[in-house]
């Protein structure tokens, strides 16, 4: 069998765990549509009512960034202490601040 | 940066314990190694279907039935969030399987011993999963991201599965005095190979010491084959049986039982492919496999016609 095997394309399945939480990668699926991408996340990721809603999508339109560029990808932010509360300087005595 | 750089940097990261994720660098013996050792865990899980397979259309209860459904159900689950994670590393499905077909790779070599009997079937849950779950309990702490998040998911699942043997062991221990002698028989077949599964001695294994610098593995096999014996004696004495080894004694002084030396000629004779079932378990899963072509061509059909309809 060494020939190419068709394996279907390949998809990432999100799972939201409860109602109110945000999805959470779970892990991949082989899939040839949409339907049975959910299908199969379903069987593969929630056999033990893990999730009450599954998002699937093809890997390759992921778009993530790179580890390597990391640093610099992410410094924009490192210098802005002022986004966080407690920057600001309040008044001795203020209360529900 | 050199490649001396970015391994020191590597290496200073697994030091933190800090997980290792697919973009990130890796050295290539370590990508290879997880490569090898991941799709070796996924087709394990896969091969091990077969020996329980064996037994749903003759379990000898509707509850026993549909609960041996559920747990090869589980562990085709389980082969499958392994071949996921490995696929992160960039090897495919395909050239994962071609391996498996061709040889190259191999599985662990529990499944190459028939299920004889329905007590069997009690041994491989219990113990093999029991063995299985200690080696997965360890590598829940492993380097690699994707791998590790798989063995949580995994070490969830799997408890019911050594529950459910051990079950089926305790429900014949106490039988009449055949179901009992069967049991027995089960544990003898079983407890060795059992022991096998976690591979070489320390000091015999080739891949084991890169493995532990790079947190792939997280304790050594000899460290998780006492683990697994030193938790299991209480529950072979709790049904009554008794493990097929004269050697087998508590060590006051260790903390541990010592056993007896494992048969390694059986092992290496049963992983070079010598073992009573490894033809049948692999043209099984050839067979299988090609058989389950022409369902992936027609998906693969039906969903370019429905898109061109969608297209159109």
């Amino acid at each position: 069998m060494s020939k190419q095997d068709n394996q279907w394309p390949l998809w990432e399945v999100f799972i939201q765990s409860k109602t109110g939480l945000p999805y959470k990668h779970a892990g991949s699926v082989h899939a040839p549509d949409k339907e049975m991408a959910l299908q199969n996340a379903r069987d593969v990721y929630t056999r033990r009512s893990e999730g009450t809603s599954i998002w699937v999508v093809l890997s390759d339109n992921i778009v993530a960034s790179n580890p390597d560029d990391q640093e610099a990808f992410f410094d924009p932010a490192n210098d802005k202490v002022y986004r966080h509360p407690t920057f600001y300087v309040m008044p001795e005595g203020a209360k529900h601040i | 940066m050199e490649n001396q750089e970015l391994e020191i940097l590597f290496q200073q990261k697994i030091d933190r314990e800090e997980k290792i994720e697919p973009k990130d660098w890796m050295p290539e013996a370590y990508r290879k190694h997880l490569i090898r050792q991941i799709s070796q865990h996924a087709h394990s899980e896969v091969i091990g279907m077969q020996p329980e397979g064996n037994w749903i259309t003759r379990a000898p209860s509707l509850r026993s039935k549909v609960v041996l459904l559920a747990k090869i159900q589980d562990e085709a689950g389980h082969g499958l969030y392994l071949y996921s994670a490995a696929e992160t590393l960039g090897v495919t499905r395909d050239e994962m399987l071609n391996a498996l077909h061709e040889e190259r790779a191999k599985y662990s070599s529990i499944f190459n011993y028939p299920t004889l009997t329905w007590a069997d079937i009690g041994a491989v849950g219990w113990l093999v999963d029991g063995a299985a779950i200690v080696n997965q309990v360890s590598l829940q702490r492993t380097s690699y991201g994707p791998y590790s998040r798989g063995m949580v998911r995994i070490c969830k699942e799997e408890s019911f599965h050594q529950r459910q043997g051990y079950e089926i062991m305790a429900h014949m221990a106490q039988g009449t005095p055949e179901q009992k002698a069967m049991a027995q028989d089960a544990l003898n077949r079983f407890w060795w190979p059992s022991l096998m599964m976690f591979g070489p001695h320390d000091s015999d294994s080739a891949h084991s010491a890169k493995a532990m610098r790079w947190k792939i593995k997280r304790e050594t096999n000899d460290e998780l084959r006492q683990k697994f014996v030193d938790k299991t004696v209480q529950q072979v004495e709790v049904i009554g049986l008794t493990i097929p080894d004269p050697e087998l004694k508590w060590n006051e002084e260790k903390g541990h039982y010592d056993f007896g030396e494992i048969n390694w000629d059986e092992f290496y004779n049963v992983i070079s492919g010598n073992g009573p079932c490894n033809k049948q378990r692999l043209s099984h899963h050839k067979k299988a496999h090609d058989n389950g072509a022409w369902v992936r061509e027609a998906a693969e059909a039906y969903a370019r016609k429905k898109q061109k309809s969608v297209a159109a």
